[in-house]
């Protein structure tokens, strides 16, 4: 069971309090009513399958009932920091240390290094 | 002589439990879901005569009145004396919105030495006294119903959850029990 803290309640609490909502820093466009079909289905439909970090929003739903936004790795499924809405999103690689040693048979269990 | 209604909770008639913990129906009482801004909440907390609390998991009682956190800007105010809760939000002359869900909402009492292991049958937080002391309080699920849990001594519970669920969450509460014994 994964635990998913939570920037509000301040602690980590199980998933199944939680529910996902979709990618998180998705501007409106100010001028909704101006822009091409094109561009809104870019803005409503279109969204990024990035493989390793991506940013969403999640809600404590049976629990504070806020949303929050997470930053999370799609491989591992592991959160790597969660932070309240509406604050700006924040520099992972700054703060991250180096990618984690990737446990292949060649780089753990083998001698043909 | 006047036909009056009587009014049938719930729960009623409804018994389980074990040696270790008890489970049984709480009396009616009025409740109300309450959302202000943090601007509001000394006022409001004027009006209710109970300081409503700003910490995350933290709860307030007193003479029967309890004020549970929810969220930062939510509050379940539960009166036991059945008191017009409505009508003292509304005195507190600040925006606020109220809700009235004395009717939607009902609750059972989990009590003795298994409470937490009955509870731990169908919700995952940690309810150990450290992480979850008296008079903690946190809207949670159990089982697949959402509940609200305030722990009201070192070994009993309130469980509140909505009366529609109330059959599920009785009927899994008397489950875990059974089994918080072995």
């Amino acid at each position: 069971m994964l635990l998913i803290y939570c920037p509000y309640c301040e602690e980590e609490r199980s998933e199944l309090e939680f529910r996902g909502a979709g990618d998180a820093h998705i501007v409106r466009p100010s001028n909704i009513a101006d822009i091409t079909d094109e561009e809104f289905e870019e803005f409503f439909f279109l969204r990024d399958n990035p493989k390793g970090l991506i940013f969403e929003r999640w809600r404590h739903i049976n629990g504070c009932g806020r949303f929050f936004n997470a930053a999370r790795d799609t491989v591992s499924d592991k959160f790597k920091l969660t932070y309240k809405a509406g604050e700006p999103k924040p520099d992972l690689d700054a703060a991250a240390p180096a990618a984690a040693l990737v446990e292949t048979y060649e780089a753990t269990e083998s001698n043909a290094k | 002589m006047a036909d009056l209604a009587t009014r049938t909770l719930p729960l009623s008639g409804f018994h389980g439990g074990s040696a270790s913990a008890s489970v049984s129906p709480a009396a009616p009482a009025s409740r109300l879901s309450l959302r202000a801004k943090p601007d509001a909440v000394a006022s409001l907390s004027a009006a209710l005569g109970i300081e409503l609390p700003t910490r995350p998991k933290a709860s307030a009682s007193s003479g029967g009145r309890h004020a549970l956190w929810l969220g930062p800007d939510e509050w379940l105010i539960i009166d036991e004396t059945e008191a017009d809760l409505l009508s003292s939000a509304a005195s507190s002359g600040v925006m606020h919105s109220a809700t009235d869900v004395s009717h939607r909402n009902t609750a059972l009492l989990v009590k003795g030495p298994g409470a937490e292991a009955t509870l731990n049958s169908g919700c995952p937080q940690d309810l150990s006294l450290a992480i979850f002391p008296v008079g903690g309080c946190s809207r949670t699920v159990f089982g697949k119903a959402e509940i609200v849990l305030l722990r009201t001594a070192e070994d009993a519970f309130r469980v509140e959850c909505w009366r529609s669920f109330a059959p599920y969450v009785s009927g899994l509460l008397a489950e875990g029990a059974e089994d918080s014994g072995h």
